[in-house]
């Protein structure tokens, strides 16, 4: 097998969340296929790292799973409070900034 | 191990693994975009993390494998259950399209993006595969500390400060300050009488024998069920069952049966007390 196939697992996931993203409508569900799509592109730096034999792929892969955790806490805020201002976590509804 | 990452080609246990663990990695990706319920969404994401964990343990990233499953499935995860637990559980997914035709158009959107990045890749002259071999020669650890704290402390300097911003972001978001001191319990009864609505406290639920039901309503008198005796929260959420009409047509079963097993130990009785005497 060549470790190419790495990368094209890594797009297809990437496609996939992409996907989910446009599809769906529950915010959470929007927002667990971002992170599907962050993984992605993680296991592409990886394979990346290991394709040029450095270790710099893995260090952005590093960096990007912190952004993730930051991303999804306040995230996660935010649809808390959207949910407690509209009693609903569905992104038809917040279509206003404020009620 | 090392002699096997430097390799061109992987080695056919790998190969394996790959092509195992990649389809469920892709059934995961699937099940995450088309279950129905979040919670089932969350299950199904934590499970394509770990998968993703392995491959990058594959490909020589240990502490990289390692912290996805710690942080990603152990964390993050996690945070999205308590975060589905508060609030999808009552938010349906609406079935109903806002802009016609967005689903299928969002699929060709998916399929025609798909196609672009895999022959993007197919094209791209990616022959070369050095291995990290010699990357990971001190140690996976070792070879990334070195990185982070030489070439990459700025970056990481920066994460630091994005982790407090993002904490205080959360903290700010979800914290409610009360603009107003809570009532006592002796304020609330005596606005209770002042408003002569409900003086005593609620009526119970109704109860059935087989177990404790607090979703089911009292019945009135007349056979109706009572709004006042289940709990606001359940009512809110429309969970209320009723059980007027099944109760009534059950009510006769059971009186036929209660009758059936108080004769038969109304004799067993009879004839155990000609016995004693």
């Amino acid at each position: 097998m060549n470790p190419v196939n790495y990368l094209y697992l890594a797009a297809l996931l990437f496609t996939i969340g992409a996907t989910g993203v446009l599809i769906r409508r529950n915010a959470i569900v929007v927002f667990m296929c971002v992170e599907l799509m962050l993984n992605a592109c993680n296991l592409a730096f990886v394979a990346f790292a290991r394709m040029h034999g450095n270790l710099d792929g893995q260090i952005i892969a590093f960096f990007t799973m912190v952004v993730a955790a930051a991303e999804v806490v306040v995230g996660l805020a935010i649809i808390v409070s959207v949910f407690r201002a509209r009693h609903s976590a569905s992104v038809d509804d917040a279509s206003l900034m404020k009620l | 191990m090392t002699a096997q990452l430097a390799a061109y080609t992987t080695s056919t246990g790998e190969a394996f693994q790959f092509w195992v663990l990649g389809t469920i990695a892709v059934i995961g990706a699937l099940c995450t975009v088309f279950m129905k319920k979040a919670v089932h969404s969350a299950l199904c994401l934590a499970g394509t993390m770990i998968v993703l964990a392995v491959f990058y343990l594959a490909n020589g990233a240990y502490f990289l494998g390692i912290v996805q499953i710690v942080v990603y499935t152990g964390a993050i995860m996690m945070l999205f259950l308590f975060v589905v637990m508060l609030v999808g559980v009552t938010a349906a997914d609406s079935l109903k399209e806002t802009i016609k035709g967005q689903r299928w158009l969002a699929l060709l959107c998916g399929l025609g993006f798909g196609t672009l990045l895999i022959g993007g890749i197919g094209n791209a002259s990616l022959k070369e595969f050095n291995g990290l071999g010699r990357a990971n020669a001190n140690g996976n650890v070792e070879g990334l500390a070195t990185l982070i704290f030489t070439k990459y402390v700025f970056a990481f300097e920066l994460t630091g400060a994005l982790l407090i911003t993002a904490t205080v972001g959360a903290m700010v978001l979800t914290h409610r300050e009360r603009t107003e001191r809570a009532k006592t319990q002796r304020e609330l009864a005596e606005q209770r009488v002042r408003e002569g609505k409900h003086v005593p406290p609620l009526p119970a639920p109704g109860v059935y024998a087989r177990h404790n039901a607090v979703d089911i309503a009292g019945l009135l008198p007349d056979g109706t069920p009572s709004e006042l005796t289940v709990s606001k929260t359940l009512r809110d959420r429309g969970q209320v069952r009723d059980v007027s009409t099944e109760a009534l047509s059950d009510l006769k079963a059971l009186e036929q049966r209660a009758e059936d097993r108080l004769e038969r130990s109304n004799s067993g009785g009879s004839n155990s007390g000609e016995a004693s005497k």
